[in-house]
């Protein structure tokens, strides 16, 4: 998607707690991405290496930690998990599924020093 | 940089000086805002010039910070800073979404002129070029252009500036034309009340199941250029069969702006969510 982008919104919630909280060197980040997020993980890794550079998160190592696809099923009105956007209902087969959890884009800590 | 966007440079037109900070933003945060941008003798605004600093001082403890924050945080503050003045003002705004070349243009122009004497106004999305700003503008409509530079989509606060320059009555139309690009325009929340993405029939049935996330996201989906799907060899039930299936809820219209077919029904969705907003707003 835009995974240059994403970094930057990263780098800027990074600086700020770098204000507040008075971080000399951030090690790692971890960060949340849901399975519908849009997000590349190669790309986001490479993008972080470049964007992170001139920042108090130069060389910090990303975590991702990947959160489900949730989607409801209009077909048999529940709430499942699914792994890919096209894919049918796990219960009943059917096709009309309105993703419901999983587009999450959330930095979830920093290890600082 | 100023907005999370990271795209590059943009511009808005219709500025005319450099300034320190004219405008005002309705923030509900207390971070700093780096105004990097510059306002250029042609009227434009050039975003992402310049970087934040940071000030290091000491500290040798290693230790977790929780932080538990969206990383479009910074874009959401502004897309929610937007709807608030949209409320203000009673307008409804939409987020015209598509490929490049789908006929939004086209579309929205033939919409202004429809529309007669409704208050209304139009920010055109591009990388180059007050083109689209310049059709827009022939139909005697209030449009301003915003140049993304290198950018793949607008972001709200590129919106919230353009929004300052159009002087939106209340009870408006406002319509967002987005950068052409099926892909990253659905992450970034402008502060519209929806989006409404235009498929022409010369796309190909399968866009929606190639482009989810954009159709999944959209309220309505315009089927457009349909007096050319004789001639291409498309199924228009095919269309609306693939959308739903990424969107069920998806409410879809099969139009061409060209023949004037369908519009009727259009014109009426946009009349009925306006008045749809105007009643929400006044019950709050």
């Amino acid at each position: 998607m835009h995974e240059m982008s994403l970094c930057e919104g990263i780098r800027s919630v990074i600086e700020d707690q770098a204000r507040h909280h008075e971080i000399q060197q951030v090690k790692r980040v971890r960060v949340e991405v849901g399975r519908f997020a849009g997000v590349e993980k190669p790309a986001l890794e490479f993008a972080f290496d470049v964007v992170m550079r001139g920042s108090v998160a130069e060389g910090a190592t990303l975590e991702m930690i990947e959160l489900p696809g949730k989607a409801m099923c209009y077909d048999c009105v529940k709430e499942v998990e699914i792994l890919d956007r096209l894919d049918p209902c796990p219960d009943c087969g059917g096709g009309k599924l309105m993703p419901v959890g999983g587009d999450e884009l959330r930095i979830k800590d920093l290890e600082v020093v | 940089m100023c907005t999370v966007c990271g795209c590059g440079t943009s511009s808005v037109e219709g500025q005319s000086h450099h300034h320190d900070h004219d405008h005002h933003h309705d923030h509900h945060h207390g971070h700093d805002h780096h105004h990097d941008h510059h306002h250029h003798s042609h009227g434009d605004i050039h975003f992402g010039q310049g970087a934040a600093g940071v000030a290091v001082p000491g500290m040798s403890q290693e230790r977790l910070i929780e932080i538990e924050t969206g990383i479009l945080a910074k874009n959401d503050r502004y897309a929610a800073a937007n709807r608030g003045v949209l409320g203000y003002l009673e307008t409804f705004a939409i987020n015209l979404v598509s490929s490049p070349g789908s006929g939004k243009t086209t579309l929205l122009c033939k919409t202004i002129d429809a529309l007669g004497a409704q208050p209304l106004a139009v920010i055109e999305g591009d990388q180059q070029t007050a083109n689209d700003a310049d059709r827009i503008r022939t139909t005697g409509a209030r449009a301003i252009q915003v140049n993304t530079g290198k950018g793949c989509h607008l972001d709200a606060h590129m919106v919230g500036h353009a929004m300052e320059h159009l002087d939106l009555a209340k009870g408006s139309m406002l319509f967002i034309e987005n950068v052409g690009n099926l892909v990253c325009p659905a992450g970034f929340d402008l502060g519209e009340d929806c989006k409404v993405a235009i498929l022409s029939v010369t796309e190909g049935e399968d866009k929606p199941l190639k482009y989810p996330d954009m159709f999944t996201a959209s309220r309505l989906a315009i089927l457009n250029k349909v007096d050319l799907a004789p001639y291409c060899d498309v199924d228009l039930d095919l269309y609306e069969e693939n959308l739903r299936r990424v969107n069920p809820k998806i409410e879809i219209l099969r139009v061409s702006a060209r023949t004037g077919e369908g519009m009727q029904a259009w014109l009426g969705w946009l009349k009925s969510n306006l008045a749809q907003k105007s009643k929400t707003v006044a019950a709050e």
